[in-house]
């Protein structure tokens, strides 16, 4: 399969790049890593009438400490945050969950504000960002908004991203020494989508536990995160997971994606 | 008609000016404007890894980038790996890591990857590095015998 017609345009600038957006008349769409937009491509999922090629804008791109926030921008890619020692040492989480998301080379060319702003819901990255409690800016030719992770995933490919709006920074609280994280996930291939997993936070006796892959987008279980918070243990978190609004995709059905999210919480508690 | 762009890539070593349709994808480019159908072309949407090469240093899917995109861009593929993978297909051939040969062209580029950047002789990560290049032959044992040969043969 081979995508569709269309036109392409690499700006070099996010002013050009949010104008050729913007216009109505081109249908345009951003093009950043390209590891899931051109397999939607190629699958004819999506037909933009011009694709917006974001590779040239070096000012998206970088990861640098600021004060207590690790800043990253939405063109950095996966390999540079694999790479990097501050994202190690400032965001351990990241650093475990990394080698999960993709493959090798798809990890060469995917950056983390395409991920954000396609809001796949198996994808590790929105999970993760709840997870953290990350910021996501976004930025439109009228200004730039910053948005809480928690307020912008909203469904099934659907985040708070308006029309003509490009994700430009991914802002993530740096870690204490006393912050404890964990990750785990279940795929039928390592860096393939996972089948159910969850990313887990603790810092100060509080915790925060964000899901993938078993809705139609990344949640947080907020029932279980009050279990835990309050003295409780695993088998109670894990039952507590059942006010969560499962759904079933190719690889499994809604009462599987159930019981496996109750496997990769323990799991991820356990090695917390 | 598509549009179409000028683009200028250095291939295994050789600069090449093109104009080519804005959606043509790399491999494509490679194969049939090129003639190097070394890069083979499986699922066309990154899961395979049978059209893995290199751009720029890194390995990618040659599915997934366009040749728009490749503009300016060091390519090499299969046919230009040369010395670097001198040792790579010793192994594979002495350890029969391929049957059809359908994905060793990003099979070796994945390997490749993995040898040059001081990768181990460890099964569970060369597994991990070669996760996304399917093999539907061999098993996958055979291949990582010859991955952990070559690392055990430089640093012997």
């Amino acid at each position: 399969m081979k995508a569709a017609d269309f036109r392409y345009e690499r700006p070099a600038s996010v002013a050009d790049a949010l104008a050729l957006l913007g216009d109505e008349d081109r249908d345009a769409a951003p093009l950043a890593g390209g590891q899931s937009l051109m397999p939607m491509m190629n699958f004819r999922l999506a037909q933009p009438g011009t694709l917006v090629d974001l590779s040239a804008l070096d000012e998206l791109r970088g990861i640098k400490r600021d004060g207590e926030v690790l800043r990253i921008g939405a063109m950095t890619r996966y390999v540079e945050l694999v790479r990097s020692d501050l994202v190690a040492e400032c965001v351990p989480l990241l650093a475990l969950a990394l080698p999960h998301i993709a493959h090798a080379a798809v990890r060469n060319r995917g950056t983390i504000g395409g991920s954000v702003a396609l809001a796949d819901p198996a994808a590790e990255m929105p999970a993760l960002l709840l997870a953290l409690d990350a910021e996501i800016t976004v930025q439109s030719p009228t200004g730039t908004k910053t948005h809480a992770a928690t307020d912008f995933f909203l469904g099934m490919y659907d985040t708070a991203l308006e029309e003509g709006e490009l994700v430009t920074e991914i802002a993530i609280p740096v870690a204490a020494e006393t912050d404890r994280f964990s990750f785990y996930e279940l795929a039928r291939r390592h860096g393939d989508y996972a089948m159910a997993g969850v990313a887990v936070a603790r810092r100060d006796g509080s915790h925060r536990i964000a899901f993938f892959s078993i809705s139609d987008r990344a949640l947080r279980a907020t029932g279980a995160e009050a279990v835990l918070d309050a003295g409780g243990g695993v088998q109670e978190a894990v039952a507590a997971l059942s006010e969560l609004p499962f759904a079933g995709d190719l690889n499994a059905g809604e009462a599987t994606k159930q019981h496996l999210s109750g496997v990769v919480l323990t799991r991820a508690l356990e090695a917390l | 008609m598509s549009d179409t762009a000028n683009i200028s890539v250095t291939v295994n070593g050789e600069t090449t000016a093109a104009a080519v349709p804005v959606r043509q994808n790399l491999v494509d480019f490679l194969r049939n404007t090129l003639g190097l159908t070394g890069s083979h072309v499986g699922c066309e949407h990154g899961v395979c890894g049978a059209c893995t090469l290199e751009v720029d240093g890194a390995m990618v899917r040659g599915c997934l980038m366009l040749a728009v995109q490749a503009d300016g861009a060091q390519i090499t593929t299969v046919e230009g790996y040369g010395d670097r993978a001198e040792a790579l297909r010793a192994a594979f051939v002495e350890h029969n890591a391929l049957q059809c040969g359908y994905c060793t062209p990003g099979m070796m580029a994945s390997a490749l990857e993995y040898v040059e950047a001081g990768g181990q002789a460890d099964r569970a990560a060369i597994r991990e590095h070669l996760s996304g290049n399917y093999c539907r032959c061999t098993g996958y044992q055979s291949i990582v015998d010859a991955v952990c040969d070559v690392i055990e043969g430089e640093s012997a």
